[in-house]
């Protein structure tokens, strides 16, 4: 009877065990409301409340004005007001509007923008609304600046005249428009981003095409046939560098642009240049960033034959690893002082072959986490071996193939 | 029995299992040979891998034993077993692949953008995991039990040591040649002695297996009786026993058994007389051999309640077995999932044909299994008592082959995905070390629970873990692809609500809780209700809480069911992209039109 027992224990542990799990879920999920229970003082809990409702108001936000954006922070806004009615506009149009009197006071809203839009300063003063119940009796407009000017206002209606409305008001529009520069900050990082990785492309470009040209030139009259498989191979290995979409890719199809730049390589080198490739066919289909292992080999075929080095060996292997793949590039060149790799790596100092290995560094910690970034093990005239580890799932991170890919 | 053969064959097996795994079939190429990228995992590969990793213990061992037990009622086992692939072909294969998941929990996430969910699924996998790694231990267990006589926790332990040893070593490198490799072992493994029994039979003059009456004992046989067990004798029966037999010391002195229930102690030796009937054991909800009792004889009640349950468990658990999942993300891409389940179908239908024949012949020649509680071990037994001499000894040891690449390969499949869930959702992520740990972890749960918990034949108790994989990960997978207002909360709740019920009943079942009768068949058969209720509770809430529908959810289920060459391109030409036109979809034709 001691297995029916510890089966019976068993048992009871795995109920336990989903009871945790699922009260663990439940807490994680209602923390982001629960309140504190020390109150503290009547002031201090409607500062807490102000704040609260304005980091609620942020996030839309950051994503930029836009009618979707707008309509979302607007209700938190007037409740950070208190006002009868608020509208967030753009340069020519009302985006959206919380509170009553929508119908028949946007026009008049939009003429009170045109004229704070042209001058760059807000403005209150009466409605003069006809119909007798409407509590739209005075309104505060307020512009919304962004880097390159005014964006777009905030019309806040009050029951009546009311200095304290005015100012806070225009302390609002200006909390908007700093998460408005926010917004434009985020854009041009993005931006930046893509420019490195255009940087990239751009970098790995003119002096390989130069030799990748003239080696096959050489080759020409000597093995017609050679040459024409070797601009074939440079055809496609250029088109695939060069593509304009997709953040990411196949390590299949970054594996085959790698065969093509090692051929072209192989054509300038000759016999001085050895390559191994050990590729398990199971991490084929992994996502991962694209052009992240390219530098990589570029960087270790440099390595190998500087100093006009005789021979040099380089290694690459792709491995299955459960649930990551690894991913090994590793030559016989150089090597490189760890020192001074640290502080390439660390963007405290720039030479020509470390900005390709900074860059990758830097994508696959901002794509996978700290955690996965480059692993380098070098000393001077040792080599280096560098690692690279990708998840085969993470959210967000799936490749839009190109046309043929993995066929 | 000689057992160098034996010996010999088992640690070849693991030798080639270890070998392979890790020193393996390396592409290991130069430059010279190009495209190494573009060779894929062929479905064909793929498909013998996942049958590899599926054929468990409980299709090599499992189904002979409970034909020669019950009858032919028991063949839903192998059609559950096959049929669970049609359903997985026709509704999730393809757009699994596609969602870019590796583990079911990949896939929680990636559909509904919650980590919640995500852990939630976590936890069903390794439950499941080691729900379906139990009975591969204990099969092992019984398997050098019965060949070499080791003691019954030798066998657990020795596949437990080496599939824990070649996975976090990261021995199982190149898996899938692995696996496929065990495909090809296991299927000739069951072929060839089948054809030699097969020639013997019929020289026998083809005796006929009755499954309507007590089967018959051909010869004078001895039987040692290992565990205590109640029989019912159908007609007065005369035979010699030493041992205890109804509280009374016998000697080998012949006597009658009376008609009616009778109690063997553990450790008599029976001699069963030439054409005597083999008693039947009685049924007993302490007794392993009671639990698929329900399914034979009958066509209604229990037995038609039970036939279902195993059907709808076996048809729509395959999905969630956290092995198979894990293979389609090998696929470069939904076509070819679609098109490896379709050999898969081809694979495994062909091999299931194997092990019935097994059973009609232990029904035949050895029916004293049913009576030792060891119909497990027919398939095993069956070379020396059919062929006998040298030849039996050596097609002996080739089943014996056959049955440890059943439990290394799939406890290897189980454990690694058990592992690497365990890695990436319990674990704080350290990367390698931590997924040794993990292994450790995933598999010395169930060894623990292998050695104390009482046995049940292997086709039931995986059986179960079909059972909880229908009624949490089917609903979750059909409507994730399905249906676009599938929210989190509602996913989370069919889980816990479909999925942990099931989860109980069987924990319950396997702990001997429920008592005989009704609830004993609806807590051992939990599929009936457990996968309604699942698909019931994830719609409903899902209606209740129709606010929370991801925001990317007609996002990704266009990525689920597009193609993917048409999805990048109309991805390609969506809004928000930089740039003009890109290369066209012949991009890479160009090259072969080339003339190359």
């Amino acid at each position: 009877m001691s297995g029916t027992g510890a089966v019976a224990l068993a048992a009871t542990g795995g109920v336990l065990l989903l009871a945790l799990g699922f009260v663990l879920g439940a807490s994680a999920a209602r923390r982001g409301t629960r309140r504190d229970l020390d109150l503290g003082t009547p002031v201090e809990r409607a500062t807490f409340h102000t704040l609260h409702t304005a980091s609620l108001a942020a996030p839309p936000l950051r994503a930029g004005l836009t009618e979707d954006t707008a309509r979302k922070a607007v209700r938190r806004l007037r409740s950070l007001l208190g006002t009868e009615a608020l509208c967030l506009t753009d340069r020519g149009r009302v985006l959206a509007w919380d509170g009553p009197g929508d119908d028949h006071h946007r026009e008049q809203a939009l003429a009170r923008v045109r004229e704070v839009l042209d001058s760059g300063r807000g403005q209150s003063a009466h409605c003069r609304c006809e119909e007798v119940d409407c509590p739209l009796r005075w309104a505060v407009v307020a512009p919304l600046t962004g880097e390159d000017g005014v964006l777009g206002a905030l019309v806040a209606y009050g029951s009546r005249e009311s200095a304290v409305l005015a100012r806070a008001a225009t302390e609002v529009a200006r909390w908007v428009s700093v998460q408005l520069e926010l917004a434009e900050l985020d854009r041009s990082r993005t931006r930046l981003i893509e420019a490195e990785i255009r940087a990239l492309r751009a970098q790995i470009s003119p002096h390989f095409i130069f030799n990748s040209l003239a080696a096959i030139a050489s080759f020409v009259r000597t093995d017609p046939e050679r040459a024409r498989e070797l601009l074939l191979e440079f055809a496609d290995f250029t088109r695939y560098s060069f593509r304009r979409h997709g953040e990411f890719t196949h390590l299949a199809d970054e594996l085959r642009s790698i065969e093509q730049y090692l051929a072209l390589a192989g054509a300038r080198f000759g016999d001085r240049l050895t390559v191994t490739l050990q590729v398990a066919p199971e991490v084929l289909p992994v996502a991962l960033p694209f052009l992240c292992l390219q530098p990589l080999v570029e960087n270790a075929v440099k390595h190998g034959l500087e100093d006009s080095r005789e021979r040099c060996r380089v290694t690459i292997s792709a491995q299955d690893a459960g649930a990551e793949a690894v991913v090994v590039i590793e030559d016989d060149g150089v090597g490189m002082d760890p020192a001074v790799l640290r502080s390439l790596l660390a963007g405290e100092r720039t030479a020509s072959s470390g900005i390709g290995l900074l860059n990758v560094d830097d994508r696959l910690r901002q794509v996978y986490g700290d955690a996965y970034g480059l692993v380098v093990e070098t000393a001077v005239g040792a080599g280096m071996k560098i690692t690279v580890r990708i998840p085969k799932y993470r959210a967000g991170v799936h490749s839009s193939p190109g046309p043929g890919a993995l066929a | 029995m000689e057992r160098t053969y034996t010996a010999l064959a088992v640690a070849g097996v693991v030798l080639a299992t270890v070998l392979i795994g890790g020193l393996g079939l390396r592409i290991s190429r130069t430059t010279s040979d190009f495209y190494v990228a573009s060779r894929t995992v062929k479905p064909g590969l793929n498909a013998a891998a996942i049958s590899g990793e599926y054929l468990s213990a409980a299709s090599f061992l499992g189904i002979a034993g409970l034909v020669l037990l019950q009858g032919p009622e028991m063949l839903w086992y192998p059609v559950g077993y096959t049929a669970g692939y049609l359903v997985l072909l026709v509704l999730v294969a393809a757009p699994l692949r596609r969602s870019g998941a590796y583990t079911l929990s990949d896939f929680a996430e990636a559909r509904l953008e919650s980590a919640a969910v995500r852990r939630l699924a976590s936890l069903f996998v390794v439950g499941i995991g080691w729900l379906y790694l139990l009975p591969q231990l204990q099969g092992a267990g019984l398997t050098l039990a019965i060949l070499t006589g080791a003691p019954d926790w030798l066998g657990s332990v020795v596949v437990a040591v080496v599939v824990t040893g070649a996975v976090a070593a990261g021995g199982m490198r190149s898996i899938t040649f692995v696996q496929a490799f065990q495909y090809g072992l296991k299927l000739t493994a069951l072929l060839v002695p089948a054809l030699f029994l097969a020639t013997a039979w019929a020289a026998d003059d083809a005796p006929r297996a009755r499954f309507d009456a007590p089967a018959v004992l051909r010869e004078h046989t001895e039987v040692r009786i290992d565990d205590t067990v109640r029989v019912d004798v159908g007609a007065p029966l005369t035979l010699t026993a030493t041992g205890t037999v109804d509280g009374e010391v016998r000697r080998g002195e012949p006597f009658t058994l009376e008609e009616g229930p009778h109690r063997i102690e553990a450790g008599t030796v029976l001699g069963l007389p030439k054409g005597a009937p083999v008693p039947e054991r009685a049924a007993t909800d302490a007794d392993p051999a009671g639990w698929s009792q329900p399914l034979a004889g009958g066509r209604e009640g229990p037995q038609l309640y039970a036939t279902y349950g195993l059907i709808l468990a076996t048809f729509l658990g395959t999905m969630g077995l956290p092995h198979v999942a894990v293979r389609f993300y090998t696929s470069p891409h939904g076509r070819a999932a679609r098109r490896t389940t379709l050999v898969v179908l081809g694979l495994i239908g062909a091999f299931y044909l194997l092990p019935p024949v097994y059973g009609a012949l232990g029904r035949v020649y050895t029916p004293e299994l049913a009576l030792t509680g060891e119909a497990d071990a027919a398939v095993l037994v069956l070379p020396e008592r059919v062929i006998g001499g040298a030849g039996g000894e050596l097609l002996g040891a080739l089943l014996a082959a056959g049955a440890f690449a059943a439990f290394l390969s799939t406890a290897s499949g189980l454990t690694m995905s058990v592992a690497g869930v365990i890695t990436q959702d319990v674990l704080p992520p350290r990367g390698v070390r931590y997924f040794r740990l993990a292994t450790v972890l995933a598999m010395t749960v169930p060894l623990v629970l292998s050695v104390v918990s009482r046995d049940v034949p292997v086709a039931d108790a995986v059986g179960l873990a079909f059972a909880v994989s229908a009624s949490s990960f089917c609903p979750l997978l059909v409507l994730g692809i399905w249906w676009r207002r599938l929210t989190p909360p509602g996913a989370a709740a069919g889980l816990v609500a479909g999925g942990g019920s099931a989860l109980t009943a069987v924990m319950a079942t396997r702990a001997g809780l429920p008592p005989q009768g009704w609830p004993h068949t609806l807590m051992a058969w939990p599929a009936v209700w457990s996968v309604p209720l699942g698909f019931l509770t994830m719609v409903g809430v899902s209606l209740a809480t129709a606010r929370h529908v991801p925001a990317g959810a007609g996002a990704i289920l266009a990525r689920l069911h597009l193609p993917e060459d048409l999805a990048a391109r109309t991805g390609h030409q969506g809004p928000g992209r930089t740039g003009g036109p890109g290369p066209g979809p012949t991009g890479h034709r160009g090259r072969e039109g080339a003339g190359r």
